[in-house]
């Protein structure tokens, strides 16, 4: 059995029918420099070379390691219901759910996620889901570019730097001016906030662990007529003060704390929700929920004038998809979780956290760097580099954190540590142990 | 539909199916009963802010309807000295009264001389017969 497309012959053939005697003719209109040099690709291989091969790159990497990494993702319990519903084929494989009357299942199950997403975040309407938080970032931003006709961002240094990595890509060619800015305290704020400000982006927790009440910078934001934009962690939401109750205009975050497996990175989930006033100027699908001539509930995908299959050039977003199956195992998992078991959950990862922080300030030389509160991750400076003792800490069997410095060249020192429900007192306890005895 | 309801006389029109009509120092500016035909059932008006400032024939709102999303464009440039809040909650006035209470915009300092680049009733009657 070949499992490769077409063979030199057919190739040869649809090149004699083109009257081409390469395929180099065949791309001869694309400039030489912007051709592909070389795929790289190594030789092929068969089906039992290719396991043995892919176990042995597996093998290189650490394994069962007790992780205390966070940075945005989160190493939650998952109940297993919720892999068990969403791997139903009516699920797992349903397409865009265009003809509402075939698709009543899948558009219910988007409202209802819709639905959760505004009861987390306190917000009038939330869309069916983006491809990640980090997207959802950009798309909020450009939200506000559009809705306000202004250039300017303002993005504080405590908002994910992954995220405003993403947000310079994602922006390069726009014409935008991104001011990155350390404006926790809101009297930083001054000089910054003009008439050419579309918004400024704040994030809660922040990228340190850190819980604020980002109301006054809302207020500021409001003052000059800008829109104020909110990061948030849903699982945080549960017992943090809502980005409604700051007086958000858009919230956004990254779903995957919400019954998503780590996995390398993704798929994961980002979700949005904005203020009525915003509704049609949000990007992505939106299923609405109405009575059919009967009188009979019924959902749909609705406003779709914002989307670019009606409006083209002039779309809200040319993001034309959703994460569905995530979204859908996200609102799984808050459906199990319930209202107060998702506030339980929250409470117990900030007193694992509590616990956590207390046994590692008490190793001498290592301290806390912010005043809190926090939520389920935190800051602890080192006598050392912080990179030189996650590596040492990894030949104990424990991930013990997120190294600063990377991102934030003058945190080397730094170790940004979270702490989940999963992590054990025991397991804490190998943590200190464990730091105390490499330091 | 008789020809005064398509395109009434004394107001000015423009290519893009919009209408203005002079009110001393206002310009009041909406949208032609041919375009809200071709439109069909309209559910959305974007409204722009008072005191913006239009170019002539540059983007200044959009429509929305059932089956498409459209733009609006300044038949005269100046600036919005009044929008049509009733559309807000009533977008169906475009649909029944687009030469009456229907109307999108009042804008204020244009330069009459812009007046010239626009069409009579005449001649709008011409180009939607010449459409068809």
């Amino acid at each position: 059995m070949r499992f490769t497309p077409h063979t030199p012959e057919d190739r040869a053939a649809m090149l004699a029918a083109l009257g081409l005697g390469s395929v180099e003719e065949l791309f001869a209109v694309i400039p030489e420099p912007l051709r592909a040099k070389s795929w790289d690709l190594p030789a092929g291989m068969s089906e039992p070379e290719v396991s043995q091969y892919l176990a042995k790159l597996a093998g290189l990497n650490a394994q069962n390691l007790i992780s205390f990494l966070g940075g945005g993702f989160y190493d939650h319990h998952i109940p297993a219901a919720v892999d068990a519903l969403i791997s139903r084929g009516e699920f797992y494989t349903a397409y865009t759910p265009y003809q509402a009357e075939m698709s009543q299942g899948i558009l219910q199950s988007i409202f209802e996620y819709q639905s959760a997403i505004c009861r987390l975040t306190g917000l009038d309407a939330a869309n069916a889901s983006l491809y990640d938080g980090g997207t959802a970032l950009y798309e909020a931003a450009m939200m506000a570019v559009r809705k306000t006709r202004r250039k300017k961002l303002i993005v504080c240094t405590s908002v994910s730097p992954i995220y405003r990595i993403m947000l310079e890509t994602y922006t390069v060619n726009l014409h935008l001016e991104l001011v990155e800015a350390d404006v926790s305290d809101p009297a930083a704020l001054e000089g910054l906030l003009d008439n050419d400000t579309a918004g400024l982006i704040l994030q809660n927790p922040d990228f340190f662990g850190v819980l604020h009440d980002y109301t006054p910078h809302f207020a500021a934001v409001h003052g000059i007529k800008g829109l104020g934009i909110l990061g948030c962690n849903p699982i945080a939401l549960a017992v943090a003060k809502t980005p409604a109750e700051m007086g958000a205009d858009i919230a956004v975050g990254e779903g995957q704390p919400l019954g998503l497996p780590l996995s390398f990175g993704g798929p994961y989930l980002g979700f949005m929700a904005v203020s009525q006033a915003l509704l049609r100027t949000m990007p992505g699908r939106i299923v609405g929920r109405t009575h059919d001539a009967q009188g009979r509930t019924g959902y749909c995908l609705t406003l779709q004038t914002r989307e670019q299959h009606i409006r083209r050039e002039k779309a809200t977003s040319n993001i034309c998809s959703n994460e569905a199956l995530c979204a859908l195992a996200a609102v799984i998992f808050l459906g199990l979780m319930g209202k107060k078991g998702l506030v339980e959950l929250a409470e117990l990862n900030m007193t694992q956290a509590a616990y956590a922080r207390t046994r590692l300030t008490d190793i001498p030389g290592v301290e806390a760097v912010d005043q809190g509160p926090w939520f389920n991750e935190f800051r602890v400076r080192l006598p050392i580099d912080a990179r030189v003792a996650v590596s040492r800490m990894i030949d104990k069997g424990i991930a013990a954190g997120f190294p600063l410095g990377r991102y934030y060249p003058e945190q080397a020192n730094n170790l940004l540590v979270a702490v989940t429900e999963k992590r054990s007192k025991e397991e804490i306890g190998y943590l200190a142990e464990g730091l105390e005895a490499v330091l | 539909m008789s020809e005064a309801k398509k395109a009434p006389g004394g107001l000015y029109y423009t290519k893009e199916h919009e209408w203005v009509k002079l009110e001393g120092e206002l310009a009041v500016v909406g949208l032609t009963d041919y375009a809200q035909d071709q439109l069909g059932d309209i559910t959305y008006v974007e409204l722009p802010e008072v005191e913006a400032e239009v170019e002539q024939m540059g983007e200044m709102c959009v429509v929305e309807s059932v089956k498409t999303a459209a733009d609006v464009y300044a038949p005269l440039g100046g600036v919005v000295a009044e929008v049509n809040s009733a559309l807000e909650d009533q977008p169906e006035l475009l649909n029944q009264d687009c030469y009456g209470a229907g109307w999108l915009v009042k804008l204020k300092g244009f330069d009459q001389a812009e007046l010239d680049n626009l069409m009579d009733a005449a001649a709008y009657g011409q180009l939607l017969a010449e459409g068809e």
